[in-house]
């Protein structure tokens, strides 16, 4: 399992690098959510894949009888996700603004900020 | 008690952000409550740095679960000074904005989201686990790109969205530059953001621990140094973006000049230091395995860091954007006082840090006044400054020179220390590296003292020649700082040294988390 998983996270960061050298920002925004989402992967096999029993303790016991899923990769999986939601959201809200102010989403047509330094001599 | 102060620098400012979002339509109230939190976060910062001093290396277990199980904070000498450095520029530059920021920028949530950046930044200096770690870096992040497009335009805002969410804001304001430098700014960081969790996940896959004290005990048994030399260079990528250093400064000054002159000397004094200091925690701590290595890239890194940043910067023609090429080549000097490995060459980067901070977010305001009086931030549009404000040149020249490293201003101290450590470990090329930059350092700050200062200004006079008080306070205390760090140096010297200390012996900051096992 863990190397059919390991596979998939490859793939998924070859796809996420081919499309975020794309210069158009939605094809970098969808690598990024490749990306974000092979990383999780990556946690959560970084926490080994134990299909053992849940990590909770029976009543009246004083440890685990036998041998248990690890909780901690899946609650930093589950921080990831928020966060890359977050960012998610806004990273798109700026594309959408960058296509209503400046009229285009190809990172090499902004020039807004940084002018080309022939159009500043004129 | 020790250990409320700690937990208090991160929580304050998330107070402050809830309390001023709260006040959001009595602008008078959220203004004093936004400056109030500020202070307190200054003296609540004051008086962690005090017990650090006293009772070395402060540790806080969240709800009593004993690390490596629980939430650890860990503040050292190192820490506590940067959370009172981060804590001091925070006030000025709110003060600053309190002059301003317009009604527009305040409703477009200007409080409330300084102060979630200043929690992202002390929260990272506080915390003792890499993925806390991680974790405030997205605050301030988050934080930061609602900030990089406040402002900027006139649109009317509708009062009744409370959103906090900082997507929220973009509706709001922003001009053309500004959406241009924030998709910079934002792309780049949500590479260096993915590479630092991935590296994060790799290393909890080969420890089972992401407490940074027990990381230092875990790492040097790992016998997988394949997976464990790209984990570390993951994270150094993912902190070397952050903190600038070449080749992966391009957002900086595709960015910095953008936004509202309080929020870029925030983000030029803070941001990238946090990456810094970053740095600095998991060579020192963590990745303590192939110092050869990893040190001989960091030293190559700073050299070019140092001098490409300078050389930027001479080709530039406005304020903010010589500036933000200097921060890039300034950031050099601190990655190299760590990379040479020393425990002089860390002395040198931690008064590094302290210098830089108060230095530059003070020429970043200076740049804003400059703004407010000329007109302009591009050289070729202003000038007469030195006839018309002789107050601001000289407030101009105390950090300019300072950041050139004049005797007897902070930079001067901060440069010799470093190149001394430098020189120390015969390492001739680096120093002459930093040379150079130095006086590069000078051309540029000349270059802004005689286009905005000394040369006529090209209209044939400044617009104005008084600038509101709020905006002249902090800069003239900033400055103070500076006077105070370059001619009483050594107190500051002893603290950097303490701090170096408790860097190259981790032993003491690992009995500190982990108690004394053996």
């Amino acid at each position: 399992m863990e190397a059919t998983l390991a596979i998939l996270i490859g793939v998924l960061v070859a796809v996420a690098v081919w499309l975020m050298l794309s210069r158009n920002l939605v094809r970098f925004l969808l690598g990024f959510t490749m990306l974000s989402n092979a990383v999780n992967l990556a946690i959560f096999v970084a926490g080994r894949l134990t299909p053992s029993a849940p990590p909770l303790v029976q009543e009246g016991a004083e440890g685990f009888a036998s041998a248990f899923a690890n909780p901690l990769p899946q609650a930093l999986v589950l921080t990831a996700i928020v966060i890359g939601f977050g960012l998610l959201a806004f990273a798109l809200v700026l594309t959408w603004q960058a296509q209503a102010r400046l009229g285009t989403v190809r990172t090499d047509e902004m020039r807004v900020a940084e002018p080309p330094p022939a159009r500043e001599a004129k | 008690m020790n250990g409320w102060y700690a937990a208090l620098a991160a929580l304050l400012p998330l107070a402050a952000a809830a309390a001023t979002l709260i006040a959001h339509n009595r602008p008078r109230l959220q203004t004093a409550l936004s400056l109030g939190f500020a202070a307190a976060l200054l003296v609540d910062s004051a008086l962690l740095f005090a017990a650090v001093w006293r009772d070395g290396i402060v540790v806080v277990q969240a709800s009593g679960w004993a690390a490596p199980f629980g939430i650890t904070l860990a503040v050292d000498t190192l820490g506590a000074v940067m959370t009172l450095i981060a804590a001091i520029t925070g006030l000025a530059c709110l003060a600053y904005a309190t002059a301003e920021i317009s009604e527009e920028d305040r409703r477009a949530f200007f409080h409330p989201l300084s102060h979630v950046l200043l929690a992202g930044v002390c929260g990272a200096f506080v915390t003792g686990d890499l993925f806390n770690l991680y974790v405030w870096f997205e605050v301030l992040l988050i934080a930061s790109f609602g900030l990089l497009v406040i402002g900027g335009s006139k649109a009317q805002t509708d009062g009744a969205v409370l959103l906090i969410a900082s997507f929220g804001l973009l509706v709001i304001g922003g001009s053309k530059a500004q959406t241009d430098g924030a998709v910079k700014y934002l792309a780049l960081n949500l590479v260096a953001t993915s590479l630092f969790l991935l590296a994060t996940g790799l290393i909890y896959g080969l420890t089972g621990t992401l407490n940074m004290a027990d990381l230092a005990l875990a790492v040097p048994r790992i016998e997988n140094v394949g997976v464990l030399n790209a984990a570390a260079m993951m994270l150094l990528a993912a902190f070397g973006m952050k903190a600038a250093v070449f080749p992966l400064f391009f957002w900086l000054p595709a960015s910095y000049h953008t936004p509202l002159v309080s929020v870029s000397a925030v983000f030029a004094g803070l941001l990238t230091k946090v990456g810094v200091y970053a740095l600095i925690r998991v060579v020192t701590l963590i990745f303590t395995h192939d110092p050869a290595w990893t040190n001989t890239l960091l030293l190559w890194t700073s050299g070019l860091t140092m001098l490409t940043g300078v050389l930027g910067a001479a080709a530039q023609n406005e304020w903010r954007r010589i500036l933000s090429f200097h921060i890039v080549s300034q950031i050099g000097y601190m990655v190299m006082g760590l990379a040479l490995g020393t425990r002089l060459g860390l002395v040198g980067a931690v008064f590094y840090l302290v210098h830089h901070i108060v230095v530059k977010a003070n020429l970043f305001l200076i740049a804003g006044v400059a703004r407010h009086l000329v007109g302009s931030m591009e050289l070729k549009r202003s000038g007469g400054l030195y006839v018309a404000a002789p107050w601001l040149a000289i407030l101009f020249f105390i950090p300019a020179f300072s950041l050139a490293g004049f005797p007897p201003l902070s930079g001067f101290w901060a440069k010799y220390i470093v190149i001394k450590a430098a020189l120390d470990e015969r390492g001739f090329w680096i120093a002459a590296a930093a040379l150079v930059t130095g006086l590069l350092t000078i051309y540029s700050m000349t270059k802004i003292w005689g286009e905005a200062f000394w040369k006529p200004h090209p209209d044939g006079a400044v617009a104005a020649t008084e600038a509101p008080r709020a905006m002249v306070a902090p800069i003239t205390a900033l400055a103070a700082c500076t006077v105070v760090i370059g001619l009483f140096a050594q107190p500051f010297l002893a603290v950097a040294e303490r701090a170096a200390a408790e860097l190259t012996e981790p032993a003491r900051y690992i009995t500190a988390v982990l108690g004394a096992r053996s």
